[in-house]
This record gives C-alpha cells, sequence and structure tokens, in this order.
C-alpha cells in the first residue's frame, strides 16, 4: 500500500476537505443553546451554537473549534447530520456516533449515519477517538443545558 | 559504542507496528527497557525476593542486599558523597513534590520565595504552587529568551532581593532540549542565598551528572527514562538538607519507634521512605545503571549530540517546519510543528509508518503559550536511535506535509 492509501484509511477526502474549508465554522449570532467543550489532554477547543425552529427541531449550528483535522471535520458533519432532528433524536445519534467510532462499525441502511463514516477509521487510534467524539460532547452539553463538556 | 549492538539489547525494538519496524522516538517520555534491566526483575521474582528491611530470614537478606545496591548504583552515578544523600521516591515528580512539602513547607519561611523556570514541566509547578497557597511562599518564574534558553540576566534579578529561599529548575527542557546552565545557576543561587534542586529528568539520560562539581542541592530524576523500569525515582539531596527537613509521607520504614503519644524518625534517608519501597524497580534500576555505565556517558553523549546535528539539520529543511528552541546547548528532544497540519495529526500520520512521537501539551502548558502554540509534536532520542530512523522520520514528515498542503 502506498503512503497515500495508507493515510486515507483515516484521513479521507472528506475529513481533509472539512477540517481544511469547514462549511459551519463560525458563531451563530442568534442561538438557543451553546456549550464548549475541551479536552485537557491534548487542547483540542471547541464551542458548539445551536438554533432551533418552532419546537425542538435543530434549525442551524454553528461552530468555532482550535484543533486537529478530525475534530474540525467531525464538528462540520457533525452540523449537517444533526439539521432538523429533534433533541430525543440527536441524542439517540450521538450515542450511535460513539459506538461507531469505537467499534468502526457503520450499521448498515443508516444514511446518517453513513455520511459520518468516513469518521470510523479513528476506531484504530483510542487515543484520537476523543477527537472526533469532542463536538459531540459539547452539542450534548448545549442540548442538556450545561454549559461546558470534556472529552475525557 | 556500536548502535546495532545496543539495539540487540532492547527486546521490543525488533516490533512491528501497523505492519511498519517501530521506529520510537519517544525516549523523553519514557525509554524502552534493556534486556539486562528484564532479566534482573524477572530472576528477582523467580529466585530472591521478600519484603525489604526487616525480615531476618534469608529471602528478605537477600532481597535487601539487592534492593540497597541500587542506592550505592546512584550515589555513584551522580558522584554523591554518600549512599545516604539518596532518597527513593515513585518518580521525579514525587521528589518534587517531597521537597515541595519538606523543605518548602517544613523549612522555607512564608514570605520567601522560589523561583522556577518558563520552561518547567507541570511537576516543578504545581507543587509550588500548593506550598505557596499552603504556606504562604512566594513563586516567581524566570523568563526564557527566544532562542528558548534561560534568561540569565532576569533570573540574577530575581535573586536580588534576598528573599529567594530555593530555585528549582529543569536541567534539560523536555520541550525545547535546552540544557541549563546548572554549575551557574548553582554558583548565583548560592551568591544570593538560595539553595538549588535541579530536575534532571531528561539531563541524566544523556550526560553525567555530578552534584558535587555542580553544587547542587537537590537533583532528581525518574528511573524508567533511564531504560529502567516505571515506579522509582531518585533524590539525592546534601544530608544537611535532608536532616534539617521534616518527613513526608509517614508509615512503616521511616520511623525509628512509634507509641501513641509521640513517634521518632529512622535516621536518613530511611526518614523520606515510608512504607513497602519498589523493590523489584529498585533491583530493575540497578541494572539499568550498570547498563548505562558499562556503555559509558562520554559515549552516549556524543551519539547523542550526533543524533540532534542530524536531526537538526534535517527537519530543518522541511518546508512549512517549526522548529522550537535554538539553545546553544541542546539535546536529543525536538519539538516542532508543520504550517499546514495540527501535530496530532502529525502524529498519527506519522505512527501509521511505524514511528512514535509524542504530540501535545508535553504537560508544559505556560511553556506552550509562551511559544505561541497549543501543542507541538515531539521527537527525541535515545541510546538506541540511529540516524536511519532520524533519516525516517524526516522523509515522512516531508509527505505528511505535502499530504496537508
Amino acid at each position: 500500500m502506498s503512503f497515500a492509501d495508507e493515510v486515507r484509511e483515516l484521513y479521507q477526502e472528506v475529513i481533509l476537505d472539512r477540517g481544511r474549508k469547514p462549511r459551519h465554522g463560525q458563531r451563530l449570532a442568534a442561538f438557543d443553546a451553546t456549550a464548549k467543550g475541551d479536552n485537557p489532554m491534548c487542547g483540542d477547543r471547541v464551542q458548539v451554537w445551536v438554533k432551533f425552529d418552532s419546537g425542538d427541531t435543530i434549525s442551524e449550528t454553528g461552530f468555532e473549534a482550535r484543533g486537529c483535522a478530525i475534530s474540525i471535520a467531525s464538528a462540520d458533519l457533525m452540523a449537517d447530520a444533526i439539521q432538523g432532528r429533534g433533541k430525543a433524536d440527536t441524542k439517540a445519534l450521538f450515542d450511535s456516533f460513539v459506538a461507531m467510532v469505537r467499534t468502526g462499525v457503520c450499521p448498515e441502511h443508516d444514511t446518517v449515519l453513513e455520511q459520518l463514516a468516513p469518521l470510523s477509521g479513528v476506531h484504530e487510534y483510542p487515543s484520537r477517538v476523543k477527537c472526533a467524539t469532542l463536538p459531540w460532547h459539547a452539542l450534548n452539553a448545549a442540548l442538556e443545558g450545561t454549559r461546558e463538556a470534556s472529552s475525557e | 559504542m556500536n548502535v546495532d549492538d545496543i539495539r540487540k539489547d532492547f527486546p521490543i525494538l525488533g516490533q512491528t507496528i501497523r505492519g511498519k519496524p517501530l521506529v520510537f522516538l519517544d525516549s523523553a517520555a519514557s525509554a524502552q527497557k534493556p534486556r539486562a534491566v528484564i532479566d534482573a526483575m524477572r530472576n528477582a521474582m523467580e529466585t530472591q525476593y521478600a519484603n525489604v528491611h526487616r525480615g531476618l530470614h534469608w529471602m528478605s537478606e537477600r532481597t535487601t542486599e539487592a534492593y540497597e545496591a541500587c542506592r550505592d548504583a546512584a550515589a555513584a552515578l551522580m558522584n554523591a558523597e554518600s549512599r545516604e544523600e539518596i532518597v527513593f521516591t515513585g518518580n521525579s515528580t514525587g521528589a518534587l513534590n517531597l521537597v515541595a512539602h519538606s523543605y518548602g513547607r517544613g523549612v522555607l519561611k512564608p514570605g520567601q520565595a522560589v523561583v522556577i523556570s518558563g520552561m518547567e514541566h507541570h511537576s516543578n509547578i504545581v507543587p509550588w504552587q500548593m506550598a505557596r497557597d499552603a504556606h504562604g511562599i512566594e513563586l516567581r518564574v524566570a523568563p526564557i529568551t527566544d532562542s528558548g534558553e534561560l534568561d540569565m540576566t532576569a533570573f540574577e534579578a530575581l535573586l536580588q532581593d534576598g528573599k529567594v529561599g530555593l530555585v528549582s529548575m529543569t536541567h534539560m527542557s523536555n520541550v525545547l532540549g535546552t540544557y541549563t546552565p546548572a554549575a551557574r545557576i548553582a554558583a548565583l543561587a548560592h551568591q544570593y542565598g538560595a539553595k538549588v534542586l535541579f530536575d534532571g529528568s531528561q539531563a541524566i539520560v544523556h550526560r553525567a551528572i555530578d552534584v558535587r562539581a555542580l553544587d547542587a542541592d537537590f537533583y532528581c530524576w525518574t528511573g524508567h527514562k533511564l531504560y529502567g523500569p516505571t515506579g522509582i525515582g531518585v533524590l539525592y539531596a546534601k544530608r544537611e538538607m535532608l536532616e534539617q527537613m521534616p518527613p513526608f509521607l509517614g508509615g512503616g520504614d521511616m520511623i525509628s519507634s512509634v507509641s501513641y503519644e509521640k513517634s521518632t524518625w529512622a535516621r536518613v534517608p530511611h526518614k523520606f521512605e515510608a512504607g513497602t519501597p519498589a523493590i523489584l524497580e529498585g533491583i530493575g534500576l540497578k541494572a539499568a545503571i550498570d547498563y548505562v555505565q558499562a556503555i559509558g556517558f562520554e559515549a552516549m553523549a556524543a551519539h547523542e549530540a550526533s543524533l540532534t546535528e542530524h536531526a537538526m539539520a534535517r527537519l530543518s529543511q522541511i518546508e512549512g517546519i517549526r522548529i522550537f528552541g535554538q539553545a546553544q546547548d541542546r539535546g536529543g528532544v525536538i519539538s516542532f510543528a508543520l504550517d499546514k497540519a495540527h501535530s496530532h495529526d502529525v502524529a498519527t500520520l506519522l505512527d501509521r509508518q511505524g514511528i512514535a512521537v509524542r504530540a501535545g501539551h508535553h504537560c508544559a502548558e505556560p511553556l506552550m503559550r509562551r511559544l505561541g502554540v497549543d501543542s507541538t509534536a515531539r521527537a527525541s532520542f535515545g541510546v538506541y536511535t540511529t540516524h536511519a530512523e532520524i533519516d525516517a522520520l524526516a522523509d515522512t514528515l516531508t509527505r505528511v506535509r505535502e499530504f496537508f498542503a
């Protein structure tokens, strides 16, 4: 296997692209919930802002992050994946996502998780799983009304 | 010294990682173990083991001799005046906490100051903050220059009011690779009436340490970075220091006699060694000290200098790299960052090629802030590191940079 092939096991094009140029990488001017997440072991930090439309459906998500390509790409893909979802639905997705990045197994026929599947490669690198889950922990904290989360 | 022969002494170096030969460039975090250390510990467990310092039976006496031989070896390694000046701790952190608690709170007076440098590991920051908050000691930080060296003028200025009771400073930065001028630091500290401690966790791996030539009042290091086991560290202290310090931890082994009204302390160094010590680790560390002494520090220092020179030359050629620390006197610990890739991504891509480096803040967050970064990647060398491994690092970093460009 070539260097590039080996690298792409983990760093698929979508991760590189989203890590470099995230679509949702800014704070929201108007928002309903926000929380920060930090990983004290590595210094990665993220803040997530969420806006709901009528009821508890997520209409917009923005984030600011200082961290690696994995954590930024994960935050950006998360913002896509939770669009239009209710709180309970989003929390269920959070649990499924965490299970996927820990095991590397993406459930078949789950189109939302398939969008996030490029991140499943981190299961081979246990210390990097937290990079992928950090924005999700921050999102979860925002939905629960706690202001801070840690991926520790 | 012949590196190929030395590598044969370290069984783990034959491992493959993700299908690639292991290139272990993380010795500054913890070094690999030679066969001699592994065998010494296994032999003790298989043939000669009991608790030490108390048994009247054959096994205990033999084990005590084997364990206490480590104290002699450590004393000789550092050119201490006597074996009673060697206190065993759990690691360097344990040694620093011992001094911060026992000397910081027990001997220093509220209002006196402790000076550390701007390139300390958290283990030489946090214990002093705890002593400050509990005992009213002032904590002063001597800044570093942009090249990553101690600012000697600013350091001396911190000493001039005569309030400084102790200077506690690294002898080699675990981030920048900078060796601090320990003899000059000690002379200045003493000139202003302060005692001096060196954290030699990194330095002792590469250079012969002579505590009497340095005139160090305290010098600490940890076994696992010197090719020994985890769980044992060494605190050297001049006998006069140990005599005036109160005990740190209380318990068995550190007492002379105990009644409900009053206890009296064992003589130094045992006054500072409460509880059953790290017996097997002491036996392993003795083997590690014998191992490095047999190679010789002159040869190891020359090897480190050659590796460092080669690495600085190769790494500095990589486009977009920033190497932290350009000290005149620097050794085989090199921190760097690539402009297009986060250090964690760099470390993961190197790992995919079997190359182990550390990435993160290296337990030195204040220094990271001084450098203006959140994290760096760090390559560090041991006695078994080869020039070819540094070439592999440099070649792979070039490809990583291209991949993220």
